[in-house]
């Protein structure tokens, strides 16, 4: 089994809010990240894909593929875009890293065809990173 | 669904590796310029991993200030800008990255109840780092 990581960035307005909450409780939870007017980061994605090497080719994937897929699922959706407005998933799910990262994931899993996701990592600034393997 | 989150921080300490359980001369050889009697110190580069639902209504592993806040209070406050031999830990135990390493998955293991610690890893200078995710007795 071989592993290859793909890195790419992307730059993205969010907030914190969970309707379900009172405004009091979601400005103790979240504080400055519930300003409603958003605020951004530049966020680092680190896709590692795995899988046995094909003897014809020498990869585990055709690279040209999965930057395919990346860019059509992750960053054409998500680059300079405020994300609970503009990205699907977040209109009802609180885009923090763990969620951007668990969305990334089950917006790659199905359209990849060759190589199988290992490993998505979010990094929200270089102090501050998510993993997740697609565990329940 | 279960998330990994890792955050880094940043602590100075000086220390001075010396083992009582050798010779001096022994010490020399063992631990080189480390061995030092007046110590040195480094600029340490700690990551803590903490694992957990994402399933709550933070949709969070678990709040980043609470995190910030224990290793802030509790290993930061603890160590930045202290010499290591000094510490109780070390009175016992040599201060080397792999033990400060395992002091700290301690302090954590012992202290933080919001996730589950998955694993310490510490880097004392760019080209060396060491890592710490419990389970077996480290010590031999």
């Amino acid at each position: 089994m071989v592993y290859l990581t793909r890195r790419a960035e992307f730059s993205a307005a969010h907030y914190y809010h969970n309707p379900e909450l009172s405004a009091e409780e979601n400005q103790r939870l979240f504080g400055k990240c519930n300003n409603p007017n958003g605020h951004g980061h530049n966020y680092t994605l680190e896709v590692t894909v795995r899988g046995s090497v094909d003897s014809r080719s020498g990869f585990v994937v055709d690279l040209k593929e999965l930057k395919g897929v990346l860019h059509r699922e992750v960053l054409d959706a998500m680059d300079h875009r405020f994300l609970n407005k503009e990205v699907p998933e977040f209109f009802s799910r609180i885009p923090t890293t763990e969620n951007i990262a668990i969305t990334i994931w089950q917006r790659l899993a199905p359209k990849l065809k060759q190589a199988q996701l290992h490993r998505v990592r979010l990094y929200e600034t270089p102090d501050l990173f998510v993993d997740f393997y697609g565990e329940p | 669904m279960k998330a990994h989150l890792t955050r880094r921080y940043r602590f100075s300490a000086s220390h001075r590796l010396h083992s009582q359980a050798m010779s001096a001369a022994e010490n020399a050889t063992v631990y080189g310029k480390c061995n030092n009697p007046h110590g040195h110190g480094h600029n340490y580069m700690l990551e803590v991993t903490v694992s957990g639902s994402v399933e709550q209504p933070t949709g969070m592993v678990c709040n980043l200030a609470d995190l910030d806040g224990f290793v802030e209070s509790q290993i930061l406050e603890h160590f930045d800008h202290q010499n290591l031999n000094t510490l109780p830990e070390f009175q016992a135990a040599v201060p080397t990255t792999e033990n400060l390493c395992i002091a700290t998955y301690r302090i954590l293991e012992r202290g933080f109840h919001h996730a589950r610690v998955e694993k310490v890893r510490l880097e004392e200078t760019m080209m060396n780092s060491f890592e710490y995710a419990g389970g077996v007795e480290p010590h031999r």
